[in-house]
């Protein structure tokens, strides 16, 4: 990968529709992702109905979220304030160099050339590992998907379970390739077996926690009152890197902070269920600053806005940052079924990518972003999926206006062209029924002459379906007719 | 009770007999129901795909065309929701999806319907979603004389029709579509029915594209047919 397109987007990533195009003809493909998100699709359900107050914690996650956006700056100078007492060390990062920057100096203060890496999505979308690896630091994701893509140089495709794209045999392929390059080689009769695969991933790790100094992780929560961070995951390598390393950096993105402590209570029954379909994540870790003794000595949180303030700014689209990562909307979305989430160009895929990617980077900057709000027939299931109650189609719809206003006044696209026709056939009563009457004469003719397959831009339709011909006599012509009134 | 049809701008140049269905159904009830000329569209079109301006100029017009009835009728689950979601005017609330009005407004789920061949219902994303309209729609099919209502499986799953999205992301919309396609086609059933000539058009012109022999039609049309 390139050094520079790595920022939230993939820079130069094609227009939704052309990578759609790719991952639609990959049938390997199409299977994995097919089963995968049908299979935790009805866990996900089995998962809620368990719960009789589910839509009160939903609303509940709603609110506390809606809160901490309207105080977002109180809630952050309150965590940085909890964090220093604690024993922290907060830094403040406006965008993805600063970021990176700030990390890199923390890593060789240390002495330190590889890191541990665990959970963070925050660092994928300001291209850490990339940018260390310019300054002569090797970062591991231990994270069992994370590592897989990662030795495989690959790009994540889904927000929890990023190989979801990989079936065994490939990830058996992958390890036996890759792992010795980076460490301890896998076994030579290594199998598809997810037992071993795993033992060969823990074997591989294991050395690494055991000689880093330096850990790296991600935030799903930090809370203002207390400045306890927390991180929850399946694995426990989490739990290595937040605890064996004598220093702790933790990259989280702004939006992540909560109120109080007793919030937890909320979110941590909301993600695992949304997530994993699990009624409790297998670990969580919390600290609070540093503790004599035990865990990591020093410890550094970095808060990452990297466009979080802009999209705070539209308050019809900030609520995308009420995101948790929980990607039960990747699960239900049609569109990333058939897709998969690399098509999206993004480091945030399915439904909440197409609307956090464009605000990130900002709605009219290029092609590929201002095509991701058009990557959706809003059906709504990712509103209905979605544990904070984001409403994601409403957000679309929004993100399509600002896409389509950011390109009037120069000359008009065809399409825009066909709205403002259409407004004006609409416009009145009488040219609707004009329309109508030509628009049957001419499908007549159409249908006369074979239109199953229509040239031009309208091949889209005809590709595969057939068109409708117009009807002889409209609805409108039909009841005047009759003499109804 | 005054009642007004809200025939949408593609039920109204596409599919008229739809319309006509619903004016036979409900005339058949024993209501009385207008047909106000000065309807034109509702710019959900428009409004989805990001036009917004051209959207908002059709809503004045649709509010002055509907504005004094009681209940406003349609045979569309996605034009329904968008009014009644996205319009904020007075008669809004008045518009009810053909289902709705007959289950919830006239309560009435038999509506004397005769229909001997096996059907299977795909519930459309808006009526499903934005609507809520549940199994409404699937009360009236039931309770349809004659009638081998077979189950789609994996119903809900959208059919890839998406107004634009058909034609901005064909690909995916299509692919989608195979997969409806080859639902409908495990069912057996010879009809397909949904409450929206949309996502109708669009399935439909799939199937018809492959000669699968399975007709689409719209629950109205369904409900219309008698002995
Ligand atoms: S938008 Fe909602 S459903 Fe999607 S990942 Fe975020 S929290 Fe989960």
């Amino acid at each position: 990968m390139s050094r520079d397109d790595v920022n939230v987007v993939w820079l130069g990533s094609p227009t939704f529709p052309k990578a759609a195009h790719d991952a639609l003809q990959d049938t390997q493909l199409r299977r994995n992702l097919k089963h995968a998100t049908t299979t935790i699709r009805d866990k996900r359900l089995k998962a809620v109905a368990e719960l009789d107050d589910w839509e009160t914690l939903r609303e509940a996650g709603s609110q506390i979220k809606d809160r901490v956006m309207r105080h977002l700056d109180e809630y952050l100078l309150q965590l940085e304030a909890s964090v220093t007492a604690a024993g922290g060390v907060v830094h403040w990062a406006q965008d993805a160099r600063e970021a990176n920057a700030i990390v890199s100096k923390l890593v060789r203060a240390k002495g330190a050339t590889e890191v541990v890496k665990i959970k963070s999505m925050a660092t994928q979308e300001i291209g850490l590992n990339e940018a260390l690896e310019d300054d002569g630091i090797e970062a591991t994701e231990t994270d069992l998907a994370e590592l897989i893509v990662q030795l495989n140089d690959d790009r994540p495709s889904h927000i929890l379970v990023p190989a979801i794209h990989r079936n065994r045999t490939e990830i058996r392929d992958i390890f036996k390739r890759e792992m010795g390059k980076h460490g301890i080689a896998a076994p030579e009769d290594l199998t598809d077996e997810p037992r071993a695969l795993a033992e060969a991933a823990r074997v591989h790790l294991r050395e690494k926690f055991l000689r880093a100094k330096v850990a790296i992780s991600g935030a799903n929560f930090a809370c203002a009152d207390t400045g306890t961070v927390g991180v929850v995951e399946s694995e426990g390598n989490g739990r290595m890197c937040l605890t064996l390393p004598e220093t702790l950096i933790t990259v989280m993105g702004l939006e992540k902070v909560l109120p109080s402590f007793s919030d937890l209570e909320v979110f941590l029954q909301l993600l695992p269920r949304s997530s994993t379909a699990e009624r409790m994540n297998p670990y969580t870790s919390l600290w609070t600053g540093v503790t004599p003794g035990d865990g990591p000595q020093e410890f550094h949180l970095i808060l990452l806005d990297n466009g979080r303030t802009k999209t705070l700014a539209d308050v019809e689209g900030r609520s995308a940052l009420h995101c948790i990562r929980c990607s039960a909307c990747l699960n239900v979305c049609p569109v990333y079924e058939r897709t998969g989430g690399r098509s999206y160009g993004s480091v945030y895929p399915g439904p909440i990518g197409a609307v956090l990617t464009p605000q990130l980077v900002g709605v009219g900057t290029s092609e590929h972003a201002d095509s991701l709000p058009f990557a959706s027939t809003l059906c709504g299931a990712c509103y209905d999926a979605c544990p904070v109650r984001i409403d994601i189609p409403e957000m679309l719809v929004h993100l399509r206006a600002k896409v389509v206003d950011s390109h009037r006044g120069g000359v008009p696209k065809p399409e825009a062209l066909a709205m403002k026709g259409a407004q004006v056939v609409f416009g009145s009563p009488r040219r609707l029924a004009m329309a109508e009457r030509l628009g049957a004469m001419a499908g007549r003719f159409v249908g006369i002459r074979g239109g199953r397959w229509l040239p031009g831009p309208a091949r889209k339709w005809t590709g595969a379906r057939d068109v409708p011909v117009p009807a002889r006599e409209s609805f409108r012509t039909w009841w005047r007719k009759a003499g109804r009134r | 009770m005054r009642v007004a049809l809200f025939i949408t701008c593609y039920n109204d140049a596409l599919f008229p007999d739809t319309g006509k269905a619903v004016t036979a159904v409900l005339e058949r009830l024993g209501h009385t129901v207008e047909f106000p000329a000065a309807q034109t569209c509702c710019g959900q079109m428009h409004y989805n795909t990001g036009y917004r301006r051209e959207a908002d100029s059709l809503v004045g017009a649709f509010n002055d065309a509907f504005r004094g009835y009681d209940a406003i009728v349609t045979p569309s689950g996605s034009c329904g929701g968008h009014v009644r979601h996205h319009h904020k005017t007075e008669t809004a609330p008045n518009v009810y999806e053909f289902s709705e009005f007959l289950v919830d407004v006239l309560e009435v789920t038999d509506v004397g319907a005769y229909y001997p061949h096996r059907v299977t219902y795909h519930p459309t994303c808006h009526s499903l979603r934005m609507l809520r309209v549940g199994d409404k729609p699937l009360q009236l099919l039931r309770a349809v004389e004659g009638i081998d209502l077979v189950e789609l499986p994996e119903a809900e799953s959208c059919c890839g029709f998406g107004g634009t999205f058909a034609m901005k992301n064909s690909e995916t919309s299509v692919a989608m579509l195979q997969d409806k396609m080859g639902n409908v086609r495990k069912t057996g059933a010879r009809t397909l029915c949904a409450s929206d000539n949309s996502c109708l058009m669009h399935i439909g012109g799939g199937l018809g594209r492959v000669k699968s022999g399975v007709r689409t039609l719209h629950l109205a049309e369904i409900l219309a047919a008698t002995r």
